[in-house]
This record gives C-alpha cells, structure tokens and sequence, in this order.
C-alpha cells in the first residue's frame, strides 16, 4: 500500500520529533566532551562510562523507592536525578584526580591511553558490581499526547516531552553559569591560557576538576533520561553513547559548547532518519561516516573555531 | 623535598577515604535484579561492605603516608641491565639461537592443550608487533586494529568460500588487503592530529564489524564462516584420509597432533619474520623518520620530511602484519565471525603494547606472553581480566609510561662518540 502524502508527511514529523528527542540527550552528553576538550585539550574517553552509571544510579534509584512503596512520579523523577548527578558528579571528579591529573603534562599519547584504560576499567568494574546482563525497567513514564487527525496524526511521548524541557533546562542553566558566574569566567579564562589564570590567583586544578564534575553532571542527567526512555541498561552502553556523544561535539566544533548541541541534535536526527527510511542497523555506520566525513572536510566543525597549531 | 605536616595529610586521607566508601557504595551498595518484567534491588552481600571497607581503609592510609612511600617514579634512565653472559653480540646471538632452538624443540615435548595456547600466544605476538609500529614507533594511536585483522581473516575465509582458495595463496592476498585498508583509511585521516586519529580509528574498527555483522548475503553474518581450511604442507594435507596426507607421504601412523605442531611452527616462523623484518625496518631510514616523527612533528617538517608520508607507510605496514595474522587466525581456528573483531580485542593488543614498553620489541614480545598466559594460568581471576587490564593502563602511564622494557634509543651511540673524544 503506498502511503498517502498526509501519511508520509506526518511519518516524517514523527521521525524528527524522535530524531530531536535522542540529539538533545547526545547534546547533553557532548557538552561534557567539548567543555573537557576546551579547556585541557584532551579527549576524555571514560565520559561514556559516567552516562552508563547514572543510567544504573537511576534504575537503583526508581527500584528502590518503589520497594520503600513511594509511587509519586515527580519524586521519583526528581530523587533519581539528584541522586545520580552527585554519583556522576563523584566519578567526574575522582577520573580527573586519578587518571589525568597525572599525565595532563605529559604527551597527548600518554594521556589518552591513561584515558582509554579508565574506561575500559569503570565498564568492567560496572560489570563486577552488577552483572553484564542487560536489565529491564518497563517504562514509569508511559503515555503519549498523539495530535492531529486520523489522517495527519503525530505522536509526542510524555517521556520525549520531559526530555526536551529537561535538557533545555540544563542548557539554560549551563549558559547562565558560565556566563555569569565567577566559577564560570574562571572556568572560561582557564580555557583560553591556563598559565596566566592562574598566575592571577586562581587555583586552575579546582577549575579543571570544576568542568569534569559539571561535565559528569550533565551526562548523569543524560542518563537518567535516556534510561528512562528506552528503559535498558548494560554495561557496555556507555561505549556507544560515548562515541555518538564525541561525534556530536566534533559536528559542532569541539570546544564549543553551542556546537555540541546543535551537533547532537544533527546527529540525532541523521541517525533516526536512517533508521526510519533505510535500515536500523545501519544506524551506527551513518553516525561514524559522519564523524569521518566531517574530520575530512571540515576538522573545526560547524562552529567551531579553526585550530592554530603552536610551537 | 620538603614534607607536609601529616595533618594536612589527615584531611585528604579522611577525604579521599570518604570518596572511596561513597564510590563504591552508590554502585556495589544495592544489586539490581530481575523480577518478571520489573527490576528489583537487594542490598549487596556482607562481604561486599567489608571488602569496601578495606579499600577505604587502604586509600586512606595510602593517602596519609603517601610522602613517606619511596617514588616509583618515570625514572627513564632505570631499565633492565643486560646481564653478563649476554653483553656481546656474539654472546647474544648464541642466546637467540639457544632461545629458537628451544622453540623449536618445545612442542615435540608437551601435550597438544599447550602448544594450542603457545599458538595463541605467537598470534597475540604478531598483533602487538604489528601495532607496535603504528603506536610505539611512529606515536599515532590506532584503536581500530583489530578492523585490519578482520580484513585478513576475512580476506582468506571470502576468497576460500567463493574462489576456493588455499591458505598459502590467501596469505600474501590478505596482507595485501589489509594493506590497502590501512591505505585508503589512513589516507585522508593521518592529516589529523592525535585524539581525532585514535576515535577515528576506533569508529572504523566498529564500521567493519558492524558491515562483516550486516552483509548477511556476503559474510554470512552473525553466524560467520566456517569449516576454512587448514594450511597444507607443500600440498601435504593433515587429514586422516585425502589423496595426499602428511602421513601416508612419510610413511608414520596418523595422529591430529601432528596438525597443531605444524601449526605452532608455522605461526613461530610467521612471527619470526615479522620480527626480523620489523627490525630491519626501524634500522632504515623510514624507521628512523617514524621516530623522529613521534618525537617532535615540526622538527621533522622543517627538515623537509613528509609527515603524512611518513605516517602513512608506519599505518599500512602495521595493518599488512595485522592482516597475516588475520589469515593464520581464520585457518587455525577454521571459523571466523564478527564477534572475535570487538573493540575489546584492539584494547588487548594495546595493553600488551603499553605494557612492553611502546617500541620495543622484546618488551612487547614479554608482554605478550605475560598478558596472553596470566589469564590462562589463574583462571580464577579471568572475570578481572580485563578490569585489571584497564587499570593496569592507567597505572602504567602514571608511573612507567615507557613500559617495563623501554627501547634502546640510538643516544647509545652518541655516547660511544663522546667516550672516543675523551
């Protein structure tokens, strides 16, 4: 039956909704990559593994207030993000104190095995502590606003709905921040010279360890989102999250914190258009070809800024 | 080097003990299970508590006495002293041949299970020889190796499958390809700096699993390819019954050992040459610019060398090694599928890398059989193989990022040079 152009029109509405949906969490997760990269110029590999863990704090999180038969929803919500964002916050800041801060002078080479051995160790010790099967949480959040007619009819989840307010409440917050905020001024004078920042009297460690913790926050709530949505967790999700997540920030030119997002929601709707119109498994090639793709011809991004090499 | 009173020591100490018990309790502290179509938690084990208990205990007291601890420190100048009786180069040689020799010897006097594993061993070696070029020397970070050595196993399973093929014409055709892989990927991206590399790299790996998963039509898939089959000795094949078995030609009774010797030796002698040619090669001036390249790219460019060039010959004769021990690896284990490209695999061969210490050969070949035989020997921690792999990573580039056994650099010579003039 060929499909009437109300039909296709409303099918293609629907896949850019769920398109978005995904590239505003990929958004949320880049921004950790991009504010990490900015301001030590390093690719923080573990970033991936913060998400799985707030993703496992979360499902803790909703299990448990169930079995102490809390059932109001927004608690629920609300608890599980406080609660995995302190988590993720907690790893941010331990990775950065354990893994980087003693190679961060030395080659970029030492500093990223160091980096890839992090995350290869939180997969498995998330695998230790919890087992590598995949767990289930049926949905807690179900339901969907559906609009239109019969003909012309576009579904809007409950859940894709907390997603968007939710993420635009982290980018408004973060904004804010680093706009206005002394925190946040430091963090962006750390960025452009380390050297004379902190020659001015502010404490660079505490700035950097700063950007891990606020990066890691970001991608717990990533996770709780995210967890929530498809309602899976295993350990390895982190490493696939990561890499989208990393291809997202490149999109937009890494180092810019308005690149990672619009790089995510790029990404997200290229990813979900493949799926929906040419094949689901070919959804991760498209995501890495596009990574490829962009390093080739435009290794600065869409917003980013042309990198100068020094001497 | 001045010392810190122990108080300012006792609140980081308390801290960082604190960060441990909050860590590891937020993830070990309640255990998701699976209760019909919900999830459930239950609260971990005693002995998890007590065990969390101890890390602390231990953070802490590391943390409090930590100025008293003697530095391991990235001392380069400490390597292993050569010993005595291997000083000379007459001495050395008769080492080696002692060594080979005992090789060659090893698997006429044990069981089958052993030289099965020595195999594994000499394969793992290959690997990690082979990136030992592209991350040790030339300093690029390619974590899509293992994409290279799908391309040989399946370059030889492909071709026996639809051409029907031989081993002995697969293997020269799947270094071949792996090499034009190496190629055309390293082509537009070795333009890029470092970190970009190495996620490229790792996002190619995951495209040539993902196509040899999705090709069903082509690869077979999940479910791979099967029954490949083994290499022959001139034409003698290790059959029970054929026209032409090893057996029957020299006139001794028939016994399947007799294939997984011929396997070991044929991997030994692949592993041999790799090491022989890779060591002629970091004498020619292509090693040598490899190098040079890792150690400062705009020295190099100002002497007029061709960086992309440069790396691009340390990218593709990495990936040629890779894909011959793809094509061993597919006939030895008579089947191939996606499953055995995972990432996984490209983050074991660069451990053994980063553990032997990155351009030197011994000290990888060590690595390699370290890191290849521990897991066999104790079993029992084969569920901490790998966490103990990834920390072992980040330990390595905090304290020794030069590996256990660095590699001799020609400064040797210079010192020669110096001597001479006093």
């Amino acid at each position: 039956m060929v499909p009437t152009m109300n039909e296709s029109i409303s099918y293609f509405i629907q896949q850019v909704i769920n398109g978005l949906t995904v590239g505003s969490t990929y958004a949320l997760i880049a921004i950790g990559y991009t504010m990490v990269y900015g301001i030590i110029g390093m690719i923080n590999f573990a970033h991936g593994e913060i998400y799985m863990i707030g993703t496992y704090i979360t499902f803790i999180v909703i299990a448990g207030l169930t079995l102490l038969g809390i059932e109001s929803l927004p608690f629920i919500l609300i608890t599980a993000l406080i609660i995995s964002m302190m988590v993720a916050g907690a790893y941010g800041f331990t990775i950065e104190r354990v893994a980087y801060r003693p190679v961060r002078s030395s080659k970029r080479l030492i500093a990223l095995i160091s980096a890839i051995g992090m995350s290869i160790f939180l997969q498995n010790y998330m695998r230790l502590a919890q087992g590598s099967r995949d767990l289930a949480q049926p949905g807690i959040i179900s339901g969907s606003w559906s609009l239109g007619t019969d003909e012309f009819s576009v579904n809007l989840a409950y859940m894709q709905l907390i997603i968007f307010v939710v993420t635009l409440i982290c980018m408004i917050l973060l904004t804010l921040f680093i706009s206005r905020s002394r925190v946040g001024r430091a963090c962006r004078a750390c960025s452009q010279d380390a050297g004379m920042t902190n020659l001015l009297g502010i404490n660079t460690n505490h700035m950097i360890a700063a950007t891990f913790v606020i990066g890691a926050m970001l991608a717990a709530v990533a996770g709780v989102l995210l967890g929530l949505y498809y309602g899976v967790v295993n350990p390895m999700i982190g490493f696939i999250a990561g890499l989208k997540a990393f291809t997202a920030a490149v999109l937009g030119g890494i180092g810019s914190i308005p690149g990672a997002v619009l790089g995510g929601l790029i990404l997200g709707t290229a990813e979900t258009m493949t799926g929906a119109y040419f094949s689901a498994q070919y959804k991760d090639v498209v995501a890495f070809s596009l990574l490829c793709l962009i390093l080739l011809f435009r290794p600065s991004g869409l917003l980013g800024k042309p990198e100068v090499e020094k001497i | 080097m001045t010392k810190k009173p122990l108080f300012t020591n006792l609140t980081s100490a308390f801290f960082a003990a604190g960060l441990t018990l909050f860590l590891g309790a937020s993830v070990m502290g309640l255990r998701l299970k699976s209760e019909g179509i919900t999830l459930g938690v239950e609260l971990a084990s005693a002995q998890t508590f007590i065990e969390l208990g101890l890390a602390a205990l231990v953070v802490f007291l590391f943390q409090l006495f930590r100025d008293h601890i003697p530095k391991l420190t990235s001392n380069t100048k400490a390597r292993l002293v050569i010993p005595a009786f291997m000083r000379t180069d007459k001495q050395q040689r008769l080492w080696l041949m002692l060594t080979l020799g005992a090789l060659l010897i090893f698997p006429f006097m044990t069981g089958r299970s052993n030289i099965d594993l020595a195999t594994l061993v000499l394969i793992y070696i290959m690997l990690a020889i082979g990136l030992n070029i592209v991350v040790g020397l030339a300093g690029l970070l390619d974590l899509g190796y293992v994409g290279f050595y799908a391309v040989g196993a399946y370059t030889y399973g492909l071709l026996y499958t639809y051409f029907g093929f031989s081993f002995w014409q697969a293997l020269p055709i799947a270094g071949l390809f792996a090499a034009i892989t190496g190629w055309l990927l390293g082509y537009p991206v070795l333009r890029l700096r470092g970190d970009y590399l190495a996620i490229v790299t790792l996002g190619f790996g995951e495209i040539i699993r993902l196509l040899l998963n999705n090709l069903t039509e082509i690869t077979g898939g999940p479910n791979g390819i099967s029954s490949i089959p083994k290499p022959t000795l001139f034409g003698l094949e290790f059959a029970r019954r054929g026209d032409n078995t090893f057996h029957e030609f020299f006139g001794i009774a028939y016994s399947p050992v007799h294939r997984v010797i011929f396997l070991y030796l044929l991997a030994l002698l692949l592993v041999m040459l790799s090491i022989y040619i890779i060591r002629r090669l970091i004498r020619m001036p292509i090693g040598r610019a490899w190098e040079a390249l890792r150690e400062d790219e705009i020295a190099c460019r100002s002497l007029g060398m061709s960086p992309t060039n440069i790396k691009l010959s340390a990218f593709t004769i990495g990936a040629t090694f890779a894909g011959f021990a793809g094509a061993f690896f597919a006939t030895r284990q008579s089947f191939i599928s996606p499953e055995s490209f995972a990432f996984i695999e490209s983050a074991i061969i660069l451990a053994i890398v980063v553990l032997g210490g990155m351009g030197s050969q011994l000290g990888v070949v060590l690595a390699a059989i370290a890191m290849v035989l521990l897991p066999e020997l104790a079993r029992e921690f084969n569920e901490y193989r790998m966490l103990l792999f990834g920390l072992m990573m980040v330990l390595m580039m905090i304290w020794r990022p030069q590996g256990l056994l660095p590699a001799k650099r020609s400064h040797r010579e210079l010192k020669t040079t110096n001597a001479e003039v006093k």
